[in-house]
């Protein structure tokens, strides 16, 4: 394996560990940190392809990044503000406890 | 230099498997946290240096942050209680789908050509990607001002007590 097959495989164990996390817990907010965990796997795959894939031009990758960067800020605030508000009318966060969807 | 790469994956990926694993909530946290500073390390490594800087300031400085204060408002016990069945069976399931996925991944990793160009790390200056960023890509950054700010208003209304005031909800 070269350098770049070695990123890409930290980065797939990386989600790997992220998917197990967020579909094993029941806790919400280790789940949302599960997702987020995904999140920059995919970061470091932005970063791993910008800097050794033949001609990239100078700043995609990174540009990429900052943006997906934001978009996970925006997600864990939306999401742990979710967590709060279970918590408000449940007085828990673990999922199996939050159960008013389901038919 | 594949010792410098090997050394930070087994930092990140140690400490992200004991976040997930461990069952104090606020000890997970803090080992996100040195998950997400493995990951700023690979950054700087890669000489993505804006970009390790920026993961240290939002993962580190704010997502860590939000998480913790999101443990503290919701506390009720230390650690979570020990694993029912259901949990447990629902654990293993869990990790034989990410093994599945993670080994689906490798697979492909290792099969696909992907040639390696040794050129020197590309210089990025923060004055480039700042021209690029309100040039080329400034409507895509409108975008994204708009969505943070429509989600973090959302995540005000959502967490804020005045949405559960309606008589008819009271339990």
């Amino acid at each position: 394996m070269n350098t770049l097959q070695l990123c890409l495989a930290f980065s797939s164990v990386l989600f790997a560990v992220g998917l197990a996390g967020a579909l094993a817990r029941s806790n919400a907010i280790l789940v949302l940190l599960g997702l987020e965990l995904m999140l920059n796997a995919a970061n470091l795959n932005f970063i791993a392809f910008w800097r050794f894939s033949p001609a990239p031009s100078a700043a995609t990758g990174v540009i990429f990044v900052l943006f997906s960067i934001s978009i996970a800020a925006a997600e864990a605030a939306v999401g742990l503000a979710l967590v709060i508000a279970i918590y408000r009318r449940k007085r828990s966060i673990r999922l199996p406890d939050a159960t008013h969807l389901k038919g | 230099m594949n010792a410098a790469l090997a050394i930070i994956a087994l930092v990140t990926v140690g400490s992200a498997a004991a976040a997930m694993l461990g069952r104090n909530l606020l000890r997970s946290i803090l080992m996100l946290a040195v998950s997400w500073a493995g990951a700023a390390a690979f950054y700087l490594w890669a000489g993505a240096q804006f970009v390790a800087f920026a993961q240290v300031l939002v993962y580190l400085g704010a997502i860590s942050m939000v998480a913790l204060f999101a443990v503290l408002l919701t506390r009720q016990s230390r650690d979570e209680p020990a694993a029912a069945p259901a949990a447990r069976r629902r654990g293993v399931l869990a990790v034989a789908a990410a093994a599945a996925v993670a080994a689906v991944l490798l697979w492909a990793v290792k099969k696909t050509p992907l040639p390696v160009a040794w050129r020197p790390v590309p210089s990025t200056t923060v004055r480039e990607l700042g021209a690029q960023l309100m040039g080329r890509h400034g409507a895509a950054l409108l975008v994204v001002g708009v969505l943070l700010t429509i989600a973090l208003i959302g995540g005000v209304v959502l967490a804020s007590d005045r949405a559960y005031e309606k008589p008819e909800d009271k339990p």
